[in-house]
């Protein structure tokens, strides 16, 4: 039998070549790659996770603006694996995020994206924008309340492209609102368009690692010229050079078990994000937030200078991802090893330490009103009648608790003013309250004389409560 | 594997400046025909896929409800259903407004989206004020900025009374642009 196994295999193999397509598989790299050198293929891994998981789902999913809600709710509740698959896709898009990220932090670090990988770095570059699109698209065939505002949000945001911002904007709605259109076209996006590009991209990405072979760990003081490095290279694999596969490639075998592993776990246990309300755009206390990936951008839009906003909302991201892309032109030669390179450490920390930062700005949102703000109770008011009173229920009615806080109870847009009657006088808040100023509309044309004195009465008795060790005896006044 | 297969990738006799020639006729031939064959299928397929932003819709006024539905001086969001809407658009065909009856004869409808960036604002009956959720857009009940980011106020549609209904023009998401 075995003689029969091996004479269909080398028909086959004569036939058809597929000794010949593996044998990149065996290219030489330098033998210390090691486990730094696993986020690439992590990334590809957790690619191949979202084409499997997203060819499943849509067995199911209709691309529908009418029926793909209903067709969501079935896949999550009733399909067999169907909450199980969505977690999948989604997590496995998050690790892929995450996986793009640490690729190119750990490239730029040991300086990989210089003579002669630069071409290396920008297909890299440009499938982390794809990567980002699939990512903000993906979240829209989730087609729900919050899928349906985002790509109002989308469209809006298109509109700030200067002289074609209209018609980017009527494309991605498919139309001059939500309606039919607007769903399928995400969805040939994110399943036809965007997918192909990548591919193309991906085989273009490991065609030029072979071309250009796998970069060697960096070593302080050995620096890249591009007139002798390929020479050295040669050198170094002729030297101490392994094939990737298996010497080189277990690792990245076992670092994508343990994502795959992750991302199964997260999937079983937690689940995928909840379904919102259906896509019905006459709902309108509707809040939409981006999935966890573009949060941070969520919040810089909130955080950006609101008269030179429209401006940087589309050059931010330009000038980003312009400067990922020329990298290698401004810096191609030289030190690679981080430890001579002090600046690539910190442009990777800052880069980290601001996404972070904006990404917990974005989860807490303290520029949203809280709509969801309960009625002060007597205890918080700290009285149950007469003025005081009066003021601390119009706080709630009036909409200032949606923005302020009192006792830890409101919203965080504007300043906490739980002890307000310590800071200013009668006057100023009357001025603050008719006058409105800074970030707060005015509200003198619709109050009351009666309920600004209510309103005025209590927050002047917002005041720090004194200590027994702070009151001074009568005798010392 | 068999590792005697021949290369094919180039000719190893050489060419007569026939030939040569004659190759490059045929280049040039299969590459024009190759650019025609892309234009045959590329050109109707761009333009049906960019065929929405040319897809004119006809003004349509929309009836909101019978005058008497709505009380003076209350602001109170109506549903609208997009007469000119795919049919399979589903509950996508709808659209919010914000109606305010000023007076006996006069309304004024708002867009429900924030200026900023679309997202749905919400009405304060007690502040009498707009807010947005997502980036804390803030508007008067004349649609005027209050506070927050929104560069421009919120934008009116048409409205007008006819035979007793009140009656909008048709709701589109109005886009704020740059230049």
């Amino acid at each position: 039998m075995k003689w029969l196994f091996k004479a269909v295999w080398l028909w086959l193999d004569d036939r058809v070549g597929i000794s010949v397509l593996l044998k990149p598989m065996k290219h030489i790299a330098p033998h210390d790659a090691k486990w730094w050198y696993v986020f690439g293929t992590a990334t590809m891994i957790a690619f191949i996770v979202q084409v499997a998981t997203g060819v499943a789902l849509a067995f199911s999913f209709i691309p529908s603006s009418s029926q793909a809600y209903e067709t969501l709710v079935f896949i999550t509740n009733d399909a067999p694996f169907g909450n199980f698959l969505r977690g999948l896709h989604y997590y496995g898009a998050s690790a892929m995020v995450l996986m793009i990220g640490a690729h190119m932090a750990q490239t730029f670090l040991f300086g990989s994206y210089k003579f002669p990988r630069e071409m290396t770095w920008a297909t890299g570059v440009l499938l982390l924008s794809f990567t980002l699109g699939m990512g903000f698209t993906g979240q829209l065939l989730r087609w729900d309340q919050t899928a349906a505002w985002s790509v109002v949000v989308a469209a809006e945001q298109a509109g700030r492209v200067p002289l074609i911002g209209n018609a980017l904007a009527h494309f991605i709605l498919g139309g001059e609102t939500i309606g039919g259109a607007t769903l399928s076209r995400f969805f040939a996006i994110h399943v036809f368009v965007l997918p192909g590009i990548m591919f193309a991209f991906i085989g273009l990405h490991l065609w030029l690692v072979l071309r250009h072979g796998i970069s060697e760990p960096p070593v302080a003081g050995k620096v890249v010229d591009p007139e002798t490095y390929r020479k050295e290279y040669e050198e170094l694999l002729e030297k101490s050079g392994r094939p990737f596969w298996p010497d080189l490639a277990w690792r990245d075998v076992i670092f994508g078990t343990a994502l795959i592993l992750a991302v199964a776990l997260l999937a079983f246990f937690i689940g995928p994000p909840a379904l919102d309300k259906p896509p019905d755009p006459s709902v309108l206390d509707a809040d939409p937030r981006p999935d966890w990936y573009l949060l941070w951008y969520f919040a810089l839009l909130a955080l950006m200078p609101a008269k030179i906003e429209g401006y940087l909302m589309i050059l931010v991201p330009l000038f980003i991802g312009m400067l990922l892309l020329i990298t290698p032109v401004l810096n191609h030669k030289g030190e690679r090893a981080s430890s001579r390179r002090p600046w690539a450490i910190a442009v990777v920390l800052l880069s980290v330490i601001m996404i972070g930062s904006l990404w917990i700005a974005g989860q807490r949102s303290p520029w949203s009103p809280n709509f969801q703000a309960l009625p002060l109770t007597e205890k918080v008011i700290g009285a149950s009648s007469g003025p005081p009173f009066a003021g601390g229920q119009l706080f709630h009615d009036k909409a200032c608790l949606n923005c302020h806080l009192i006792q830890g109870f409101g919203g965080r847009r504007g300043p906490d003013l739980t002890y307000i009657g310590d800071k200013l006088t009668r006057d100023n808040i009357v001025i603050r309250i008719v006058n409105g100023g800074g970030n707060m509309p005015a509200f003198g044309s619709s109050l009351k004389p009666q309920e600004l004195d209510a309103l005025v009465a209590f927050l002047e008795s917002r005041k720090r409560p004194i200590r027994p060790q702070d009151q001074v005896p009568p005798a010392q006044k | 594997m068999n590792e005697n297969v021949t290369d094919h990738s180039c000719l190893a006799r050489l060419e007569t400046p026939e030939e040569l020639s004659r190759r490059g006729f045929l280049e040039k031939l299969s590459i024009g025909l190759a650019g025609f064959c892309a234009a045959v299928v590329g050109v109707p397929l761009i333009g049906f896929v960019i065929a929405p932003l040319f897809r004119k819709v006809p003004e349509q006024w929309v009836t909101l409800g019978k005058v008497g539905d709505f009380q003076v001086g209350k602001t109170v969001s109506v549903t609208v259903v997009n007469p000119s809407s795919l049919p399979w658009a589903g509950v996508t065909a709808k659209s919010g407004v914000w109606l305010r009856r000023d007076s006996e004869t006069s309304f004024t409808a708002f867009s429900a989206n924030c200026t900023h960036l679309g997202c749905p604002v919400r009405w304060i009956e007690g502040a009498e004020l707009f807010m947005c959720p997502c980036h804390g857009g803030v508007y008067y009940k004349d649609g005027k900025v209050a506070a927050g980011p929104p560069p421009l106020p919120l934008i009116r549609y048409g409205v007008r009374v006819e035979k007793g209904e009140v009656k909008i023009s048709s709701v589109v998401v109005p886009i704020t642009t740059t230049l």
